[in-house]
């Protein structure tokens, strides 16, 4: 049983020990070890598309993040309030959003945004006063509306359970206590479920930043770092690629690491 | 503890009951947690609710603070309806069961909470100056930045007590407060609490199902049942006139011959038990003539006597069994037709007459007045 999951682990995890292990690499092959050296890091840093594309990334991961913590946590919030077939419903629709494959999302947000900004425009177009009217399209607009909208069940779930693991009582006593049903929300729940939020948070732009399937059919015009990483293997691997897929993984560990000591700390002290 | 040397400040706003409850009812789907209550509450009491888990008293504390509004009926508080009234608009205050503590504040932050939601917000100082003085009336001077896990259960609940008497509400409620306390603990909480009342005079509200706590504690005891209240009364009333045979089950404990009522001559009736006896007592209200009732008599009302006097009406019993308890000893006895009961004796009595042994015959007997006739229901 031990060698067998020992068999697993080595097979899920030794192709990426190979690209951390080859981003070091002297040579040009992605292939073939030609001593140690930092000198791709340098390159994929100093390479002004690579910046580029991260930049793109950076901003949509932290604009989608924000939105999926801010509208997640009021979305939560208010659930905790329902009861019944409303409830239920919801909670059904949130854990789809979270199993439905990216692919699907990819495409349905593709379609459904195109098709909106082609009635959109010529609206648009008619109603401006004067000049050329802006254009409805794909591009940041499109991303980050995308995954919020996927990173937000995430975040939905991770407060609930929180919720859940939240004393009743404790809104109640806040209430008995003079505090109105914004204040008991300020000076009680919100303090309590902070980790909860900042982890969802960090989950929330992990999963931003990683994704490739999604961004892939609504960037439009924009490049994100998983799309430039993409369309460079296309021109063949150097290990520049492998420095910014190490890197990339690294920050992701970091954040996800993260994210689970403050939900592990917060239930420890609730 | 002498009540009868108690006796509440006057109320500064007005002579008439602080609170009432007004036939109120409460329905939770087809449950009818509360089922048409009346009750007053005089201001600088001290009031217990009590009742088997599921009598609806938790729901009359709910009512009363605000978290449930009433189906039917009246809520007053002050001479003011108050129905649809929020809990954070009401002058009224609860202690939790698990205290309900926050846990990401100190304990003077939490005692504090109620103070800094006042508009307009009291000065920083005048809160500092009642948070002292909550803690010294529940004795954890010193306490003011320790977190809520840092403390014991007994000091979490004096917290939670001091978070609730520091706003000086017109009601204090508690809701089984004591219930989550070892016993020794328990028996200090129930002086304490019973101390600070008196000492400030505020009119307190016990949920409990601890009779022992409520009768040791309380100035008045409403007894509940299925949503119902039952009665009424001070302890001494509950105790001497039980309205019906639960409510002597309830308070205290007692001895039941079921039976029917043979005759009524004003409050004295004569019943007809087991094996053709007939007992006499004292009914607390009225009764008719072959209904259903129990006649109850204290196991400490109930004398043994080895002596078997012949001119005396007694009942000879053996005694089954002998629990020693210090200053009395509780006996099991069984007479052939009326069953087993208990007996209470002193431990005067003991003195003179000896202890009696597991297997004696005895006569067991009792005055006329020590039995009540009880209504089943």
């Amino acid at each position: 049983m031990r060698i067998y999951a020992a068999f697993v682990y080595i097979f899920l995890y030794l192709p990426i020990g190979v690209i951390a292990l080859f981003s070091f690499n002297a040579g040009r092959h992605a292939s073939q070890l030609q001593g140690f050296s930092t000198q791709w890091y340098g390159k994929a840093l100093n390479n002004p598309f690579v910046m580029d594309a991260l930049q793109t990334s950076l901003i949509v991961a932290l604009v989608s993040a924000t939105c999926a913590s801010v509208f997640g946590t009021m979305a939560a919030v208010a659930l905790q309030g329902i009861r019944g077939p409303l409830r239920t419903t919801f909670d059904l629709l949130i854990y789809v959003a979270v199993m439905i494959p990216g692919i699907v999302i990819g495409i349905a947000t593709l379609i459904g945004l195109v098709t909106l900004f082609d009635q959109l425009n010529p609206v648009l177009a008619a109603i401006w006063p004067s000049g050329t009217p802006p254009q409805f399209s794909m591009g940041y607009g499109s991303l980050i509306a995308a995954h919020t909208l996927f990173t937000m069940a995430l975040v939905i779930i991770i407060i609930r359970a929180r919720l859940a693991g939240m004393d009743r009582a404790l809104a109640e006593a806040s209430s008995d206590l003079y505090a109105t049903p914004m204040g008991t929300f300020r000076q009680v729940t919100l303090p309590l479920i902070f980790p909860a939020i900042l982890a969802g948070f960090l989950l929330s732009f992990t999963f931003s930043f990683d994704d490739f399937i999604i961004a892939f059919f609504v960037a439009g015009s924009e490049t994100t770092l998983p799309i430039y990483v993409f369309s460079s293997i296309r021109r063949g691997v150097t290990p520049e690629i492998n420095a910014i897929g190490t890197l990339v993984l690294a920050a992701s560990l970091i954040l996800l690491v993260t994210a689970q000591v403050l939900l592990r700390s917060g239930r420890r002290r609730g | 503890m002498n009540k009868a040397a108690y006796a509440p400040p006057p109320s500064k706003a007005t002579l008439g009951p602080i609170a009432e409850l007004r036939n109120v009812s409460k329905r939770f789907g087809d449950i009818l947690a509360a089922d048409g209550l009346d009750l007053s509450i005089m201001s600088g009491e001290f009031l217990s609710f009590l009742g088997p888990s599921g009598c609806g008293k938790t729901t009359a504390l709910r009512i009363l603070a605000g978290f449930e509004a009433p189906t039917t009926g009246e809520v007053l508080l002050d001479g003011e309806i108050v129905n649809d009234l929020d809990p954070f608009r009401r002058p009224v205050n609860m202690v939790f069961q698990h205290y309900a503590l926050f846990p990401h504040l100190t304990v003077a932050q939490n005692i504090g909470y109620g103070l800094r939601q006042r508009r307009p917000r009291p000065p920083r100082d005048e809160i500092e100056r009642k948070v002292k003085t909550a803690l010294e009336i529940v004795r954890l001077e010193g306490f003011e930045d320790r977190r809520i896990w840092e403390m014991s259960g007994g000091q979490q609940q004096r917290v939670a007590l001091a978070r609730a008497i520091v706003n000086e509400p017109k009601l204090l409620l508690l809701d089984e407060p004591m219930a989550a306390l070892d016993r020794k603990l328990r028996k200090e909480m129930q002086i304490e609490l019973q101390n600070i009342q008196r000492r400030l005079g505020m009119t307190f509200i016990l949920v409990t199902h601890d009779q022992e706590e409520a009768l040791s504690m309380s100035d008045r005891i409403c007894i509940m049942r299925d949503g119902r209240i039952v009665q009424t009364g001070t302890p001494r009333e509950l105790y001497d006139q039980p309205r019906n045979r639960y409510v002597a089950g309830f308070v205290g404990t007692s001895n039941f011959f079921d039976g029917v009522v043979e005759s009524v001559a004003a409050d004295q009736a004569q019943v007809s038990v087991k094996g053709g006896i007939v007992l006499a007592g004292r009914a607390i209200s009225p009764v008719a003539v072959g209904q259903e009732v129990s006649v109850s008599v204290r196991p400490e009302q109930i004398r043994l006597e080895r002596a078997n006097a012949a001119d005396r009406p007694g009942w000879p019993v053996t005694i089954l069994n002998r629990i020693f308890l210090g200053e009395h000893t509780e006996y099991l006895v069984k007479h052939e037709s009326l069953g087993e009961f208990m007996v209470l004796t002193p431990r005067q009595a003991e003195l003179s007459d000896g202890p009696f042994n597991a297997g004696e015959r005895l006569m067991a007997l009792w005055e006329a007045g020590g039995a009540l006739v009880l209504k089943q229901d």
